[in-house]
Formats: structure tokens, C-alpha cells, sequence
């Protein structure tokens, strides 16, 4: 995977994950083209685009676009099934994600995004495991700053 | 203590207003972060947005200079960091502060330096070398969290030059106990390996190390890296087969931990991966494909249920198999597969299912067929990216048969899309294809750009081909090939008005016009600029530019070119200008007598001639009823055999003198006539009883014909496209269902697919793929709904002229004429002489060219119909066009008179000529055409001049005296360019064409090296307009085939070449020069009978002019 967007439906961006070295205009201009050729797209279209040489998988989730570029040879459905499972796994540590969710918390999405992806890699396709490994880092916050960390899980539901 | 109080009063707020916000429960508004969030959300312009953002950047920027700032304020002000940075505003002054952070804070504060590290840079920043020593600590922490962020981070991004400082300690993270921290040690090793991959080949026995971990997520990870080695080398790994057969194996067997399922599919990551990698490793190698049949199959069988990854498993397993050395079961299973895809209402497993063909068919483009109407119907899909799919999958089953259908849906889609880039595009095929390319690109060319309702993008499309035609016209137009110069001029002059807004309205008439003068515009792109200034002059300024160049043009001598002022006159003077009426006379009168055929009915040019040759003892002309008379008379034979054939009821024939090769398509004026009248010519043009009648002008009628109705003749397929303005219900568009219509488009993109009846969805009876056939060589049009457009009568030139032509005639001569529109590419022409023996007797011979002259052509549609007149005088050799001849007699043509046969005689000194003339009247050229020509008693010669209008082909001599028991069989398969001309003929047997063309340079150094000479004074040549020594070249010239090189003042220097003879391309050089009233001739060649022999028919020569 080359890059994943998440941008809303006015075209605000909300999170980006670059996995090829690109400078900050090039993010720029990529990301402006992209969430302007996906906006334009119609809900019954179809999820893929051939965008230069890449091609772009993208799913919307409520008001949230979810968009990830792949290479040419990968396979388009399982890329929609890795948005798929990071939706999943934000939803199940937020408890029903919304975009607010991600908006205030983004660190917390990129968290979860490297614990399940890796270098543009999915490192952990296990569910469970990725929480965990999420988990375990927040706990270790809480042990090593008990007042703070104290504070900031409650200030998430209990993530199970 | 103080400060953790503090910290907690600080976020008791947030606690607070958990219960009030439920939505928004998990944020903290009152921090700073919140604050920023919501202050954004309230904006209502960019502009505030970016004062509010310059702010908080200023904030940020004081507070991280702010020696007194904590980590954990760090840590918070790297989130506003981020997120600014997220919005699109640089705030690189706090990257030196995310790296300290990283550095120095605890954990928690670690992990969001790592973090904003792992955004803000990039792999190359200087920055990441101040992260080495950081990465390092981490890595030999105790810490596990420590650990992973800090592989986190490595597999991200680490500068290449420093990856042997931390490689020996990821390497042993490979063996740590944690399956998590081995999991990310291995995806270390993969980026690093991606961006050094030198730097760590000396552990690849550790990833097999990997490979065989009893972590299923370690082995996983590793596979990342094995699909990488083993797509830059598979012949390395072909040993891992096996192994990942097994594994492939055991996960499809659902032997993995259930965690690993993704909705209850077992680890579909890793099947993927691994179909993947034995796609790799079993291309173009049948020993280890073997290997992985069975469990390949296997993948296939697994993946019924009806779920998106499933889909996925399939795709993959699809494509592999299809990659690996092919096993015919498999293949079918996997080809059965596609068919889900295909078919589904999901639209991204309809895309994937293209795609899928896509990549079979290269491999057998059959398997597309059972999917024909999906094909079609994705073609129109509303979705670009459908149809862009939809194109490439055609674009795979492109073949000589449906490549123009094929092309011309692309071209579509092109225009659809990418306006500029498609006029751009075009513009550089023109320019570089020019005149070679064929005429249905620029037709459909234009046809696209007149398409379409008239809304924005269609206008814009148009501007812009207005606007670079502008400018290249006034640049160097020298060089664009005369189609474009076409093209131009058609866009120019119907889209020209868009415009409007310039400055100068003159600008594009005069360019226009600046063409018309310019020496390379053909006569033909002429005419196409004149439409196209026609079309402008609705507007006054225009008109005095256009008035200027119609006058000076309709003195031009080709007719063609007047016809087509004339049909402008008439559109101006019907349409704008009534008050310039003088003008109108005046150009009228011009036109009138250009018109005015000037002919010398008494033959008064021939008086010499004919003196001359009574002088010599000629017999006195005979009319050809005296000649028979006397025949019969003197001989007493019976001629009733031949009799018929020769003088084929000429009134019956309703063919016009005349048919013009390249008329009228550009003529907007006419054509509302022309098609008319041709529309009328359309009907009769084939007959076709006894052919089984499937395609009517509804379309396929094979239900009807089941029914058992009388078929109504072909020939009305082709009329809709002749008529634009034929009642609708005519227009297949209309009268075709919209299934029988994809049902044509199919027919017509996946001809030469597979065998026709058993394969294909869309059952066409085999004459029907004939037809269609046929049709892609010239018309195309009959199978593509779209081509029925009233717009193609008027644009299309060369698709559609042989339609045009017709009316040209009509319009002239007033009779109605027979055209098809339809034309086979390859005719075939009987000609047989075998009863009718030619009879040479004496001095007063006669040939009559008896016995059925039959003209076959296509299914055996036999039709008589003898042309009445024939312009071919032109077309006479040379060498016997001063020589007395018969009249050219009409044998025979075919139907349509697209080819017809006539003869003459020519009587020779030593000889009787018959000559055959193959006339195309069709303004196509005949690719190819294949003569056989059989002839038992006569000497058959091929003379060509050129395939693609009249042509005489050929013409057979009977010399006096020889044997009549020659038996010939003459085939003469012509290209274009296959048969040089040549001319062979008794009376100079030895000499002349084709001349010797040499330059005055070669011409001087050949005249030194040249032993043989002859001096002689000649006869000089007078005629009224000419020099004497020009008039007497030109003669020789005409007579003898010499090439003239140069003539300088009083001297001329010519060469010829001996053709014929023992010295066979032998040339001869001769220097003339005017001395008083004689030329003296100076000949020279290296054979020395040569220049004698020369001399004599040069003398010869002169004498007979």
C-alpha cells in the first residue's frame, strides 16, 4: 500500500498515512486530487479507480471516506477489506466510531493503524491481537502515569 | 505531588462534560486541541480558518522555543502539530521538537513523538539521523512497549545509510520471545530490505527462519518479504514450493487459530499472499505448477460463500491459475468463476470481473464470448471506470475484424473524458499519420466532435479544436498532411462562430483562405476549405475575403472545384447575400463557360494525320457497317456470334459519362439533394435472390424468417445510411430494439472470436459474419447504430463517396445512376474469351471480343450492364494513342458499374491491338484484385497506370504471323505497386520505358564514360506556343517514353533506357541542339546498334507528328 486517506464528506482530510517517501507538496496535491475525483464519484459506483499508475480503493463509512492506493498487481477486494477491518477496529475501540471519534482522537486512529498496518504492510489481521497489542500500550500509560492515564481511559469508554 | 494535582484539576472539566456530550463524549473540549477543533469547525471561510491556524502556529511555535515547556506539554502541543500540519499548514519548526520528544519523554510521550516523527518526515530528511540514537536506546529497552514502538517507527521510515548501526539488533529481535516484537522485527527487515536490499542479504537463512515460525503472524509477516524475493527471482526459491503448498493447504483447511478468521474465512490475508507467491513460482514452469494444482483447486472450492472476501480469494486464485503453466481443468473451473464476477449486480465484482477477462483473454480470447452482452452493456455503463475496463478488455480482443468498431468505441470514450488531451492527441495523429491513415479515423474523428446535445463540455471540446487549429494554421501548414488540412477545415467552419468573443473575425477566413493559395493544398482540400468559408460567410465580415477568393477560384480549371463554387454560390444566394448580385452574375458567367464543353466536331486536328497516312498507303477510313459489309463481302464469314456481345444494349444502360472520383462529400450545399437521389439509386442496387435473407432494415431477422415470411431483398440494409433524411422509422437507432442493437454491436466487436455458432451467445448464421466482414472494409457504418447520423453524410468523405459520387453523376447528367455503398474488397473478374476466337485476317483485321463477357462478382450476382460512354482516351498507351483505333466499346460492368469492361482496337503497321480496359468508376481504391485472364490465342501484356480510378489494365496484341497456338493463361494478381508500367510494342520493340531518369550531373558524367555515338540532324517541331525545341522533347517524349532531363536555351539534353532485347536496360544518352531549322542529335550509349536504332525512331517519330 502507497498511502490511505480518511477525509470527510466536505473534503476535510482526517487522517493520512504515507507509506512511500513523497514530499509535502506531492501529499498535497495528491490528496487534493483525490478527494476531489472521489467526491464527484455517485454512491453506486464502483470502489476502484485507476488514478495514474496506481489504483485507489476508497469506501465511504457514514460521512467518512476511507481511501487507500495500492499497486497495480494487488488485489482490489482485499484492500477494501483492510478499510473494512480498520473500520472495524476503531469501531470496537471507540465503541461505534463516529467521525468525532477520529477528528479528537486521531492520535488514538493512527495508534491502531500501525498496530495494524506496518510499512504499508498488514502486520496483524487478527482482531483481537491488534487491540491488544493497543491495549497493552495504554496500559502501560496508565503504570507509568497513573493520574493521566487514569484520566484518559476514562475519558474512553472501556475498550474491550 | 503539586504537579499531578494540577494535572488533575486540569482535566476535571473533561470529566465533567463526559455526560452532557454522549456524542461527543470521548474529547476534551476544554483542551487545547478541543479548543482548536471546534474553533475550526465554527469557521465559515478558508480565509479565517488560515488566521486562526497562523495563531495557534505562532502559539505552538512560542511554547516549544519555551524552555520552561514540559514533555507532557510537548506531547500535546505535537498533537496541534499534527493536526495543523493534517490541514495543510507547515509547522516544520516543531519537527526538531518531535524527535526530542521521542527522545526524552516517557512512554506515553514517546509514543506520540514517534508518532509525529513518523508523519512529519520522510524517509530521506536529514532530521531521522538525529532518531538513530533514540531507535537504538529503544530497542535494547526492557521495556516491550519501548521495543515495538521503536520497530514501529524503523518499519516506517530509517535513513538507508544507517541501517548497519541497528541491524544486529533487529536481527536478534528475530528470536525473541514475544511474537509480536518478532513479528515487527520481520517487517523491519522487509522495509529494509525494499530500501537496502544489499545491506541485509546475509540473513536470508533467518527468514526461513521466519517462515517456519509457530506464530502464525510472524510467518505471515514473512511472507511479505519471501513474495518480493521471489517475484525478483523465483528460480532461487522454487525449493519453497512445497512449503507453501502446505501452508496454503493447512489455512484453506482451516487449521490456523480462529483469530486469524475474517469473517469466518481463515486468514484471507495470508491465502492471498500466498496464491500470490505460487503464481511466482509456477509461471512458465510445469514441474512445480504440478505442485500446486490440487491445492489451488481446492482454494477455488472453498470460496463459495457469498462475501466480498471470498471474492477476493477468488480473484486471486483466478489469476493464478491462469498465471501458472495451464492445467485445461483448472482453467475451465477458473473461467466458470469469472462468470460470478461477471454477472453479479455488485458493481466492483462486475469491475473485477472485467478485469479477470481482461487478463484471460490474452490467453484465449474466447472465454469473452459467453460474456458478450455484459461486455456491451458495460460499455455504456455510466461509471468511467466500468467503461475504461470495459475498453481495455475490447482493446485485448482487438482483431483485423473489429478493430475499427473497436477503435471507434474508444475514440468515444476519449472524448468523453479527456477534452484537451483528446484534440491533442488527435492532432499529433494527424499530423503524423497524414495521408496514410485510414479515412474512417478522421470521419469518426469529426463524427465525435459533432456529436451530442450542445451543453458546455461539448462546446468547450469544440472551442478547443477550434483554437489549436487556429494556431497551427498559422504556423507552417506545408507540412500537415492534406486529411488534417480536411479535418481543419471542416471544424473551422462549422464551430468557427465559437469564437465570437476574439477580437478579429476575419482572422480564421483569412487563414482559410491563405490555404487556398498555397501550392500544396490538393484540389480536394480545396474544395474542403471552400465548404468551410462557405459555412463562415453568414457573417458580413467574412464575406468581402470570401467574395474575393470564390471569384479568383471559380476560374480554376478543375471542374470538380467549380461544381463545388458553384454549389456555394447558390447556398449564399439563397441563404445571405442577395444584394451582392453582380458579384453572382459574374461568377455564374465564369462558371457557365468553364461548363461549356468546347469540342471540334469535325475532327479538323486529325486532317494531317489522316493525309499523311493515305499518303502512306493506308486504306480509307470505313464506318464500322461499311467495314462489316465489306467483311462479309470479301471473306463471307459469319460474325453472328460476336455480334452480341460487343454493342450490349446500350439503352438500356443508365449510366452517366462521367462520374467524378471525389465529389461532393465536402459539399454541404448539395448533399441535401445528393442523398435524396442516391437514397432512390440505393434500391436497386443488389440482388439477392436465393441468399438467405438475416439482416433487414430492422436489423437480424431471424424470427421472422422462422416464421416463414418472403425476405425482402439485402439491399435495403445499406439505404438508412444513404438517407439522413429518411423518415425515422427507418433509422435502426429507432427501429431497432435496444437488445437486437447490442446484439449487432456485439456481432460486430467480437467477430473472429471463436466458432461462430457453437460459442458465441449471439447466434448469427454464418452469412451474416460474411456480410459484416465485408462491411468493416468500406462500411463499417451497417453495423454501428451510432454511424446512422445525418451529420456523417456531410463530413465523411471517403467512407461515404462512393455514395456521393453517385449523385455528382446524377446531378449532372440528370439520369439516375446505380451505386452500392457496399463494397467488397476483393472482386473477382472473369473474363473469358475461351469460344471467341479472335480472327486476324490480313490487312484489314478484326477483333471481336465474343463469348459470354461475364462479370462475377461476390455470391454470384451476374449483371450485364454496359457503361455508355468512356473518357478513357486519356488512358491510352502513349505509343498507340496517335495510331488509328476503333471506338471504345462497353462490354460489360457489373452491377453497381463500379467496374466496367470496354475495348478498342488499335490498328497497327505490323499488328492488331486489342486493348481491355478495367475501369473502377468507384472512387475507392481496389487494394487488391485478382485477374485471370484467359486467352488461347493471343499475347496478353499488363499496362497500369494506376489502380485507382480508370484504369486500363491490359491489352493484348496480335502481331501479323504468330502462331495462334499459344496457349495462355495470364494471372495477374495486382497491388498497387506490384506491376511497373510497362509497355511493350512491336513497332519499337527494342526501346523506351520506363525513362531513364537521371540527373544533369549523372546525365554529364554517363556522356563521358559512353564509347558509342551518332550525330544526325532531325526535323524540328513547330507549334504556336511552344519553342521549337521544347515542342520537339515533348514529342519525343510522348512518342518514345525519353526522359527529358534539363533544356537549357537552345540545348536539351534526354535519356532513355532500352527495355527490351539482349541489351536489356542498356541506357542512351542524346544531346540536341537547335542549329538553324533542324535539331542536331548527338547520341551516345555503350551498345553500339543503340543510338542508330533510336535515331530511326526518333526520325520516325517526328515524321508521324
Amino acid at each position: 500500500m502507497q498511502f490511505m486517506l480518511l477525509f470527510s464528506r466536505q473534503g476535510k482530510l482526517r487522517l493520512q498515512k504515507w507509506y512511500v517517501p513523497l514530499s509535502d507538496k506531492e501529499r498535497k496535491k495528491i490528496s487534493r486530487d483525490l478527494v476531489q475525483t472521489i467526491l464527484a464519484r455517485k454512491p453506486k459506483m464502483c470502489s476502484f479507480l485507476e488514478w495514474r499508475d496506481l489504483k485507489i480503493v476508497y469506501k465511504r463509512y457514514a460521512s467518512l471516506y476511507f481511501c487507500c492506493a495500492v499497486e497495480d498487481q494487488d488485489n482490489e477486494l482485499i484492500t477494501l477489506e483492510i478499510i473494512h477491518r480498520y473500520v472495524e477496529l476503531l469501531d470496537k475501540y471507540f465503541g461505534s466510531v463516529c467521525e468525532l471519534d477520529i477528528i479528537f482522537n486521531f492520535e488514538k486512529a493512527y495508534f491502531i493503524l500501525d498496530e495494524f498496518l506496518l510499512g504499508g504492510e498488514a502486520q496483524e489481521t487478527s482482531k483481537k491481537n491488534v487491540l491488544k497489542a493497543i491495549e497493552q500500550a495504554d496500559l502501560l500509560q496508565e503504570l507509568w502515569e497513573p493520574p493521566q492515564g487514569w484520566l484518559s481511559e476514562l475519558s474512553l469508554p472501556a475498550s474491550t | 505531588m503539586s504537579d499531578v494535582v494540577e494535572k488533575t484539576l486540569s482535566a476535571l472539566p473533561s470529566l465533567l462534560s463526559l455526560d452532557s456530550q454522549a456524542g461527543a463524549g470521548k474529547l476534551s473540549p476544554s483542551s487545547k486541541l478541543g479548543n482548536l477543533i471546534k474553533g475550526i469547525t465554527e469557521l465559515t471561510s478558508k480565509h479565517e480558518e488560515e488566521t486562526l491556524i497562523k495563531k495557534e502556529l505562532e502559539s505552538i511555535k512560542e511554547q516549544v522555543a519555551s524552555p520552561n515547556t514540559t514533555m507532557r506539554q510537548m506531547k500535546e502541543i505535537m498533537v496541534r502539530a499534527i493536526y495543523c500540519e493534517m490541514l495543510g499548514y507547515q509547522a516544520s519548526f516543531s519537527y526538531i521538537h518531535a524527535i526530542k520528544l521521542a527522545q526524552q519523554g516517557s512512554v506515553l510521550e514517546k509514543r506520540v513523538g514517534y508518532l509525529a516523527v513518523s508523519l512529519f518526515l520522510n524517509e530521506t530528511d536529514e532530521f531521522l539521523l538525529l532518531l538513530v540514537n533514540t531507535v537504538l536506546k529503544d530497542l535494547q529497552s526492557t521495556n516491550l512497549i519501548e521495543v515495538c514502538m521503536a520497530l514501529t517507527v524503523v518499519s516506517q521510515m530509517f535513513p538507508k545509510d544507517m541501517i548497519p548501526a541497528i541491524l544486529p539488533v533487529v536481527e536478534e529481535k528475530l528470536t525473541h520471545p514475544k511474537e509480536i516484537i518478532r513479528r515487527k522485527a520481520v517487517l523491519a527487515l522487509y522495509k529494509f530490505y525494499l530500501i537496502a536490499p544489499n545491506q541485509v542479504q546475509h540473513i536470508h537463512s533467518k527468514f526461513r527462519k521466519a517462515l517456519c515460525d509457530k506464530d502464525p503472524g510472524v510467518m505471515t509477516a514473512s511472507l511479505h518479504i519471501y513474495l518480493q524475493l521471489i517475484k525478483e527471482n523465483p528460480e532461487s526459491y522454487k525449493d519453497l514450493t512445497g512449503s507453501m503448498v502446505t501452508i496454503l493447504r493447512q489455512v484453506v483447511g482451516g487449521k490456523l487459530p480462529l483469530d486469524f478468521n475474517y469473517h469466518s474465512v481463515p486468514a484471507p490475508w495470508l491465502q492471498i499472499q500466498l496464491l500470490r507467491i505460487l503464481a511466482y513460482l509456477g509461471k512458465e514452469d510445469q514441474g512445480t505448477s504440478e505442485m500446486m494444482y490440487d491445492v489451488l483447486e481446492e482454494s477455488l472450492r472453498r470460496a463459495e460463500m457469498n462475501h466480498n472476501i471470498t471474492y477476493a480469494i477468488l480473484f486471486e486464485c483466478v489469476k493464478t491459475i491462469y498465471t501458472v503453466h495451464p492445467k485445461s481443468q483448472l482453467l475451465e473451473k477458473a473461467a466458470e468463476c469469472i462468470g460470478n464476477f461477471v454477472l453479479s449486480p455488485k458493481i466492483n465484482l462486475k469491475y473485477l470481473g472485467l478485469k479477470a477477462l481482461t487478463y484471460v483473454v490474452q490467453q484465449d480470447a474466447n472465454l469473452a464470448l459467453p460474456h458478450q452482452m455484459t461486455i456491451i452493456e458495460c460499455l455504456d455503463h455510466s461509471d468511467v471506470i466500468i467503461k475504461r475496463e470495459t475498453l481495455e478488455l475490447l482493446f485485448r480482443i482487438t482483431n483485423a475484424q473489429n478493430v475499427t468498431v473497436i477503435v471507434e468505441k474508444m475514440l468515444e470514450f476519449l472524448r468523453l473524458t479527456y477534452n484537451v488531451w483528446f484534440i491533442q492527441t488527435m492532432n499529433s495523429v494527424f499530423s503524423l499519420g497524414g495521408d496514410v491513415m485510414q479515412p474512417d479515423i478522421p470521419n469518426n474523428f469529426l463524427r465525435l466532435l459533432a456529436e451530442g446535445v450542445d451543453n458546455v463540455e461539448d462546446r468547450q471540446l469544440r472551442l478547443f479544436a477550434v483554437d489549436s487549429y487556429v494556431s497551427l494554421l498559422q504556423g507552417e501548414t506545408a507540412k500537415l498532411p492534406q486529411r488534417f488540412l480536411q479535418v481543419i477545415s471542416w471544424v473551422l467552419g462549422e464551430y468557427s462562430y465559437l469564437r465570437e468573443e476574439e477580437s478579429d473575425p476575419g482572422s480564421v477566413m483569412r487563414l482559410l483562405a491563405r490555404l487556398l493559395d498555397q501550392r500544396h493544398t490538393s484540389t480536394e482540400t480545396r474544395s474542403w476549405v471552400l465548404g468551410a468559408m462557405t459555412k463562415l460567410c453568414s457573417s458580413p465580415v467574412y464575406t468581402a475575403i470570401y467574395w474575393q477568393n470564390l471569384h479568383c477560384y471559380s476560374t480554376e480549371r478543375h471542374w470538380l472545384y467549380k461544381t463545388k463554387c458553384l454549389s456555394s454560390l447558390f447556398k449564399l444566394y439563397l441563404t445571405t447575400l442577395i444584394f451582392e448580385v453582380d458579384l453572382i452574375i459574374s461568377c455564374l458567367s465564369w462558371l457557365w463557360c468553364c461548363f461549356i464543353p468546347q469540342v471540334d466536331s469535325s475532327l479538323s486536328f486529325l486532317d494531317g494525320y489522316v493525309s499523311d497516312a493515305l499518303a502512306a498507303g493506308a486504306a480509307p477510313y470505313k464506318s464500322p457497317h461499311q467495314r462489316q459489309e465489306d467483311l462479309v463481302q470479301e471473306k463471307a464469314l459469319s460474325l453472328e456470334p460476336y455480334g452480341l456481345s460487343l454493342p450490349v444494349s446500350l439503352s438500356s444502360c443508365s449510366i452517366t459519362d462521367r462520374r467524378s472520383p471525389t465529389l461532393l462529400s465536402m459539399s454541404s450545399g448539395l448533399s441535401g439533394n445528393s442523398t435524396e437521389l442516391s437514397h432512390q439509386e440505393g434500391s436497386t442496387t443488389l440482388k439477392l435472390e436465393g441468399v438467405k435473407r438475416v439482416w433487414g432494415k430492422d436489423g437480424y431477422l431471424a424470427q421472422q424468417q422462422s416464421a416463414g415470411e418472403t425476405p425482402t431483398p439485402l439491399v435495403e440494409l445499406p439505404s438508412p445510411l444513404l438517407s439522413p433524411q429518411s423518415p425515422p422509422s427507418q433509422k435502426p437507432s429507432s427501429g431497432l430494439e435496444p437488445d437486437q442493437e447490442k446484439r449487432q454491436l456485439a456481432s460486430s466487436l467480437f467477430v473472429g472470436l471463436g466458432s461462430h455458432n457453437s460459442v458465441c451467445l449471439v447466434r448469427l448464421p454464418s452469412t451474416v459474419w460474411l456480410f459484416i466482414k465485408n462491411c468493416q472494409s468500406a462500411n463499417q457504418s451497417n453495423v454501428v447504430k451510432s454511424l446512422f447520423k445525418p451529420f456523417y453524410i456531410n463530413s465523411c468523405q471517403s467512407a461515404l463517396h462512393n455514395l456521393l459520387d453517385s449523385t455528382t453523376v446524377a446531378s449532372e447528367g440528370g439520369a439516375a445512376t446505380t451505386t452500392t455503398p457496399q463494397q467488397t474488397s476483393q472482386r473477382t473478374l472473369d473474363h473469358t474469351t475461351s469460344n471467341g476466337n479472335p480472327h486476324v485476317e490480313g490487312t484489314e483485321q478484326r477483333v471481336e471480343a465474343g463469348g459470354p463477357l461475364s462479370l462475377i462478382r461476390g455470391n454470384g450476382m451476374v449483371a450485364v450492364v454496359p457503361p455508355r460512354d468512356l473518357p478513357l482516351t486519356s488512358h491510352l498507351p502513349a505509343e498507340l494513342s496517335g495510331l488509328a483505333r476503333s471506338e471504345f466499346t462497353p462490354l460489360c460492368s457489373d452491377q453497381d458499374s463500379s467496374l466496367a469492361l470496354s475495348a478498342c482496337r488499335v490498328y497497327k503497321e505490323d499488328a492488331l491491338v486489342l486493348l481491355v480496359f478495367i475501369s473502377n468508376n468507384n472512387d475507392s481504391a481496389l487494394h487488391q484484385m485478382v485477374l485471370q485472364l484467359t486467352c488461347k490465342e493471343l499475347e496478353v501484356y499488363i499496362f497500369q497506370t494506376g489502380l485507382n480510378n480508370k484504369v486500363p489494365l491490359f491489352f493484348s496484341e496480335i502481331p501479323v504471323g504468330r502462331s495462334r497456338n499459344q496457349d495462355r493463361n495470364t494471372r495477374v494478381s495486382s497491388n498497387r505497386d506490384l506491376e511497373k508500367p510497362r509497355i511493350f510494342c512491336e513497332s519499337f520493340r527494342n526501346f523506351c520505358s520506363p525513362p531513364l531518369t537521371v540527373s544533369t550531373g549523372d546525365y554529364g558524367k554517363m556522356w563521358l564514360s559512353f564509347s558509342h555515338d551518332l550525330k544526325q540532324n532531325l526535323r524540328l517541331v513547330t507549334t504556336e506556343h511552344q519553342e521549337p525545341l521544347t515542342a520537339t522533347l515533348d514529342a519525343l517524349k510522348g512518342k518514345l517514353h525519353l526522359h527529358v532531363v534539363d533544356i537549357i536555351g537552345s540545348e536539351g539534353i534526354v535519356a532513355c533506357r532500352l527495355l527490351q532485347g539482349p541489351g536489356q536496360g542498356q541506357p542512351c544518352l542524346l544531346h540536341c541542339r537547335v542549329h538553324a531549322d533542324s535539331l542536331a542529335v548527338w547520341l551516345r550509349s555503350p551498345v553500339p546498334e543503340l543510338p542508330d536504332s533510336l535515331l530511326y525512331h526518333c526520325q520516325k517519330a517526328l515524321t508521324e507528328t
